[in-house]
């Protein structure tokens, strides 16, 4: 039996190299990004050349993921809760196609919202496509509930979602890993191959079929290892927790919980055990990390008083769980703390020094002020940092590749100088199929690129458009030749920077410019290596 | 035995390499651990802080319970004031007397150090100095690491080899460099 120091990632990602994955599929994305760092940096991995590639996004990771299974063979896809959203054509209908090989998607939740634009909980996503979704409450659950997972996505035949959050997926701790391998599948035939053809007659028939398997799904939570009841003589509250939550509640009571519990890590809820608690107990607390998902059902449109969690107030509606917001809310007594000094400032992330994204950006304030109108359409990056001052740059910043076609918005509405900041793995991300729409009507926009030739925001991965590929992927989508150029974003440059961008702000149409020079933190690690 | 640390400092400081070292030396006693970082965003001369907790018990929260912690280690004066509050009533402060001015209105250092010493127990040392004698002021992060093992239930010597296996490819000069910034932190000791 061998004991590692594991993240939550790297204990799912080694638990699903031990169940016999083929291929682990994944867009980077906080806090998800360590298990595909993990099959790649994985000796193991490389030895049975598991496919442990990035994917341009996460609707093509899934796909991917899907495919493989479609062939008989166990695969993985990991992605952020945002990247969900990318993904969820995909997902969704999965439900109906249902898998073949063992599937599942894994999905690193970020409540606090510590690297992210919301804190959206995934299970909601189970819910909605009907899947069975599962939920660790530790780096050890992480590990072992994966050859589980697959075993029920085999036995269900359907892909399983995986929910982490940021605490689970960025916090090591010791991982007793199983001695059993499980070999590599073969490639084989799904049975029932057309279910895998959703055309609509097909479809409906896959869509009962599926509304038959949530009793399925729910006896399988039923007698889930995951889950356990745990009987105590207060009956004054029940408590419910959900995953991680459930280390909150164990801390907070010194592991001497008074009240009976009902850990939940395997949805759909386990009706059985969820009914003797609401039969024996006064008042029912959930606790659960990210969005009120269980409170609010249970807690129903009239607001059933007997429900406390988020919504009641007895915990706060927004960000991470602690131990001490546990304590608060079942009034335990509290360890004294000093109030905050005042001489605190926040010390917000900045650009590197040395970063080419600030040369680009010194470059476009000082052209578009000829430009009184213009408004720069950010995206999401290193060089989203370009809001905050120095630079005050960007207007705006929503979700992946939303810079170019918001710009494109703008200027269809007659804002003149609409311009679009995106970054290289942003752009092959989602930032093409919007270039396509301003390239068919040659929108007056001007798309900056800003190509350091890597995925920086998320510790240097490689991006689909690293190694110079982007004025050639720009042609491809009809980026006129004459309207496309290379600046190098250093300060020697900012003359001519100035100029090429100020010609480009003041063309008619669309134009393109690509701000091309590495990320100085990739650079200083190749040198390294070197 | 249970000790609850709190690391703090802006980042790139290197808080996760003082995590690895103090981890890998409990996880080779046989304790339990968890250690909870911050990655991503946050990484980029912001503020950071990592949660270790280290114990022969099993650990139940990844986070230490605020007011609780038995050393807040600051590798940087503001950052070490920040995490302050994170101390229990017996715990002892750590600062490194450094200061990162990156933002505007950074505070005056005085009134920093002044706050800082208001801590029952607290340390503050120039962790960089003390490494620059020791040979490099590229070991101060293993200065900061002695001073941390001085408020631990671990022996020194397993943090030193736990130190020394971290760097194992560094060569014999890194070596001795950082095991002798490594006792010239453990040297010092924090006011009671
Ligand atoms: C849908 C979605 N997937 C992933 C992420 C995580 N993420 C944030 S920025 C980023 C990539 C940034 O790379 P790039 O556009 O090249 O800019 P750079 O950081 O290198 O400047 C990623 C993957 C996200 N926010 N949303
Ligand atoms: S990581 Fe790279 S792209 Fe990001 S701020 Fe630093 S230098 Fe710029």
């Amino acid at each position: 039996m061998s004991i590692r120091l594991l993240l939550g990632d790297e204990a799912l990602a080694q638990a699903a190299l031990d169940a016999g994955v083929s291929g682990c599929y994944a867009y980077p994305g906080t806090p998800s990004t360590e298990i595909m760092e993990y099959f790649q940096s994985s000796p193991e991995a490389a030895r049975r050349n598991v496919q442990r590639s990035w994917s341009s996004n996460e609707k093509v990771a899934m796909e991917e993921a899907l495919g493989m299974s479609y062939a008989g063979k166990r695969s993985l896809v990991c992605m952020k809760h945002v990247g969900l959203n990318v993904a969820a054509d995909a997902f969704v209908n999965s439900a109906i196609t249902g898998s073949h090989g063992g599937l599942l998607v894994a999905v690193a939740d970020d409540p606090s919202m510590h690297s992210s634009q919301n804190e959206q909980d995934s299970r909601f996503y189970a819910q909605f496509a009907m899947l069975p979704c599962l939920e660790p409450s530790s780096q050890q659950e992480a590990y072992d509930m994966v050859s589980y997972a697959f075993e029920l996505s085999e036995s269900q035949r359907v892909p399983v979602l995986f929910r982490l959050t940021t605490r689970l997926s960025h916090s090591r701790a010791n991982v007793r890993l199983s001695r059993e391998k499980s070999p590599e599948r073969e490639l084989s035939e799904p049975e029932d191959a057309r279910r895998f053809i959703l055309l609509p007659g097909i479809a409906r028939q896959n869509y009962a079929r599926l509304c038959d398997q949530q009793a399925d799904f729910a006896a399988a939570s039923a007698s889930s290892p995951f889950n356990c009841y745990i009987d105590a003589d207060d009956k004054r509250y029940g408590i419910i927790c959900c995953g991680l939550a459930y280390n909150y509640v164990q801390e907070a009571f010194a592991e001497q919980c008074p009240y009976p519990l009902l850990k939940v890590c395997q949805y759909p809820l386990p009706q059985a055990e969820l009914q003797k608690l609401f039969k024996e107990c006064e008042q029912i607390m959930v606790v659960e990390e990210g969005m009120p998902f269980i409170e609010q059902q249970l807690r129903g449109p009239l607001a059933n008083p007997r429900i406390k969690g988020r919504l009641s107030g007895d915990l706060p509606r927004v960000g991470e769980l602690n131990p001490r917001l546990l304590s608060q809310a079942f009034k335990l007594p509290l360890a004294q703390i000093a109030p905050e000094s005042e001489l605190l400032r926040q010390r917000p992330p900045r650009l590197c020094d040395g970063c080419p994204h600030t040369n680009t950006y010194e470059a476009l304030n000082e052209a578009r002020q000829q430009f009184p109108q213009a408004k720069v359409f950010g995206d999401i990056g290193c060089y989203t940092l370009g809001a905050l001052p120095p630079h005050k740059a960007i207007a705006s910043c929503l979700d992946m590749g939303a810079s170019i076609s918001m710009a494109k918005g703008a200027a269809d509405a007659g804002l003149q100088q609409a311009i679009a900041v995106i970054g290289d793995s942003t752009f092959t991300h989602s930032g093409m199929t919007g270039l396509l729409d301003a390239v068919w009507q040659d929108s007056p926009i001007t798309v900056i690129i800003v190509d350091n030739d890597t995925t920086g925001m998320t510790g240097g991965q490689d991006s689909m458009g690293s190694g110079g590929r982007l004025d050639d992927i720009c042609k491809g989508i009809g980026v006129n030749p004459e309207q496309l150029k290379v600046i190098v974003p250093l300060p020697k440059n900012h003359r001519e920077n100035v100029q090429t961008i100020t010609e480009a702000l003041a063309h008619q149409g669309l134009s393109v410019i690509i701000a091309r020079r590495e990320c100085v933190q990739t650079l200083r690690k190749k040198v390294k290596r070197a | 035995m249970k000790n609850d640390i709190v690391l703090a400092g802006v980042g790139g400081q290197g808080i996760l390499t003082i995590a690895a070292i103090v981890a890998q030396a409990a996880v080779s006693r046989g304790l339990n651990v968890k250690q909870s970082e911050v990655h991503g965003m946050a990484q980029r001369g912001g503020s950071v802080s990592a949660h270790l907790r280290l114990s022969s018990a099993a650990i139940q929260s990844d986070l230490i319970p605020a007011g609780s912690a038995d050393v807040v280690l600051g590798m940087e004066l503001m950052e070490a004031l920040r995490q302050a509050p994170c101390l229990g009533p017996q715990g002892v402060l750590i600062a490194n007397a450094v200061s990162i001015c990156n933002i505007e209105q950074y505070p005056e250092e005085e009134a920093l150090l002044a706050e800082l010493r208001r801590a029952p127990r607290h340390l503050i040392i120039d962790a960089e100095s003390l490494a620059k004698q020791a040979g490099s002021a590229r070991a101060a992060n293993m200065v900061l690491l002695g001073a941390l093992a001085n408020c631990l239930d671990l022996d020194q010597e397993l943090l030193s080899d736990s130190m020394a296996k971290f760097f194992a490819s560094k060569g014999e000069q890194v070596q001795q460099t950082n095991l002798a910034a490594f006792r010239a932190g453990a040297a010092c000791r924090a006011s009671a």
